[in-house]
């Protein structure tokens, strides 16, 4: 058995937080080699041991990243090498192409796996996580796309001995072409991966009030969240949304602030360790999954609580 | 331009599911259009207004038992000129027939029924599967460029600029040249309600229906669902009365904050 990962973008030398959970997961399914799809040479030093080769397409990363141009870089690498098993995060990146390089191979993808119980079955939730579904696949070839915060980061560790190969000949024109990123900008850590997430809702009132979960987020070295309700509303940017269509994150502590707690949000958050609801509606739904629960308005209780932490 | 958009009847997004001993229970459960098709459909109808993108024609598509009539009526209701139902009666929500069978079921009708697509519109995943995998699968069958997430679609020479939401925000590609296949999220738009008299106007739109097995398309599911269970439940939580106890509950119960 060997495995294909398409790594997240990433900077120069960098290899993603969801790629390493990605990893971890593929180290799961069999002890057979992993190798990386990306589009330049690694250094071995940045990866963690268990990657023993990097397939790289030696095109700029915006080219690299387009659908269209890695299903193409992907079934190469596949026509070549005979992996068992191709992943990637189940990130929006990994969303985008994952199914498409499937069908270029002809095989059913299995999108979004959270644990993996054996080279050819694994769980995936399904109706927003209110079921999990065993699933076995009975292809030849498994393409799946992996849950990052269902698996622990590997350690980019420094792998002994990593292989680096180019993939000749691959095709230098996509069927679409990349016009420009808009990308927020935060010190903060990253949503998907922070340890502490405080998420704002509709009870924020207003973008300018998320200045306050801002403020307790850098006490707590956190990062700042939003339901869809707050997006919606224009009070903060689509990348902050945490749900069954935006983010799912599981740190170690989540605050959900103005929350009501809609079956939507609650998919993206239930899986973190120790969950806080503030809120002022003692019925609503987020109190009910809540470890704590306190049931304050919370323009009094955020301010006391990133005074007294 | 003449469009397609699928549209798939899911449980509706308000039912709290539960789980039998076949998976989800459908039986006596609220089913309606999938909201990411019906942000599909919005965006459809909003390009047939639109003068400058010259829409022939938008044909709604839907793949599943004959109640996905009623979804196909909405459709039309909502402006769209006519309908396929590609009737099969395998449950469409992951247990029998999953995204790569639907995908080919579209490819064909592109191929050999709806000839001249210039644009296919999808939702960007359904609410029940929760696989994402239609869009981006079917333009890999037909080798179509595909924008995914689209949150904003922009007429720009023969082709398209598509904004799209990423993980770290939004970006923008260009689609040079149709046809293309596009996926919606959330924030492209907020679909219209029917209104009563365009209701009763979609009774006498048509409705074409396929059986699925007449497609030549391979309707198992190579992914066998084996089991599906409810998800363990959350330890009961508590109600502290304040902030201070709410930071010691935190400390010296969950061990954070130290």
């Amino acid at each position: 058995a060997s495995t294909l990962i398409i790594a997240e973008p990433a900077g120069e030398n960098e290899v993603a937080a969801s790629t390493l959970a990605t990893i971890t997961a593929a180290q799961k399914l069999h002890s057979g080699p992993i190798t990386l799809l990306t589009n330049k040479a690694l250094d071995a030093s940045s990866l963690p041991s268990s990657v023993s080769k990097v397939i790289h397409t030696d095109q700029p990363l915006e080219y690299h990243a387009l659908a269209e141009s890695i299903a193409n870089s992907v079934k190469k690498a596949q026509d070549a090498h005979k992996f068992t098993h191709i992943l990637a995060p189940a990130s929006k990146f990994g969303s985008n192409v994952l199914p498409r390089a499937a069908a270029v191979l002809d095989c059913s993808p299995i999108t979004d796996v959270v644990e993996v119980l054996s080279e050819d079955t694994f769980v995936r939730p399904i109706y927003a996580g209110n079921a999990l579904a065993k699933v076995q696949a009975t292809q030849e070839t498994k393409v799946l796309s992996m849950r990052a915060t269902a698996f622990e980061k590997a350690d980019a560790d420094g792998s002994p001995n990593v292989e680096n190969e180019a993939l000749s000949d691959v095709e230098q024109q996509s069927l679409t072409d990349f016009v420009s990123a808009n990308v927020s900008k935060s010190d903060r850590p990253d949503l998907s991966s922070a340890s502490v997430v405080i998420s704002g809702g509709r009870g924020m009132k207003n973008g300018e009030n998320f200045a306050m979960l801002e403020t307790l987020a850098d006490k707590l070295g956190g990062a700042v969240g939003a339901s869809r309700a707050a997006v919606d509303a224009g009070f903060v940017p689509n990348d902050l949304q945490v749900g069954q269509t935006g983010k799912v994150v599981a740190p170690e502590l989540y605050i959900a602030v103005g929350i009501s707690g809609a079956i939507q949000h609650l998919s993206g958050m239930k899986d973190s360790k120790t969950i806080v609801a503030i809120n002022n509606d003692p019925e609503a739904p987020i109190m009910q999954v809540a470890d704590y629960a306190l049931n304050q308005d919370l323009f009094k209780a955020i301010p006391e609580l990133t005074e007294k932490v | 331009m003449k469009i397609l958009v699928g549209v798939k009847r899911v449980v509706d997004y308000a039912v709290k599911v539960r789980v039998g001993a076949n998976g989800v229970e459908l039986k006596n459960v609220k089913m309606s259009m999938n909201p990411f098709c019906e942000i599909a459909t919005e965006a459809a109808v909003r390009l047939k207004e639109n003068k400058a993108a010259n829409v022939s024609e938008v044909v709604a598509v839907s793949v599943g038992p004959k109640q996905c009539q009623d979804t196909l009526r909405t459709a039309l209701a909502m402006g769209c000129d006519r309908a396929i139902h590609v009737k099969t009666d395998l449950r469409g929500d992951y247990m029998e027939l999953q995204s790569d069978s639907v995908a080919k079921i579209f490819q064909k009708i592109v191929e050999e029924k709806e000839q001249n697509t210039d644009l296919v519109l999808l939702g960007k995943q359904s609410i029940d599967s929760d696989c994402g995998q239609v869009g981006p699968m079917l333009a890999g069958f037909l080798n179509y460029p595909q924008a995914t997430f689209a949150a904003n679609i922009d007429l720009d020479g023969d082709g398209l600029k598509v904004e799209r939401e990423t993980d770290s925000g939004t970006e923008t590609i260009k689609i040079p040249s149709l046809p293309a296949v596009i996926t919606c999220d959330l924030r492209l738009n907020e679909p219209r309600y029917a209104t009563l008299p365009n209701i009763m106007k979609a009774k006498k739109k048509k409705i074409d229906t396929i059986d699925a097995n007449d497609l030549g398309v391979d309707l198992t599911a190579k992914n066998k669902v084996l089991e599906v269970y409810e998800p363990p439940p959350r330890k009961e939580g508590i109600v502290v009365e304040d902030v201070d106890e709410l930071i010691a509950k935190l400390k010296n119960e969950a061990g954070l904050l130290q």
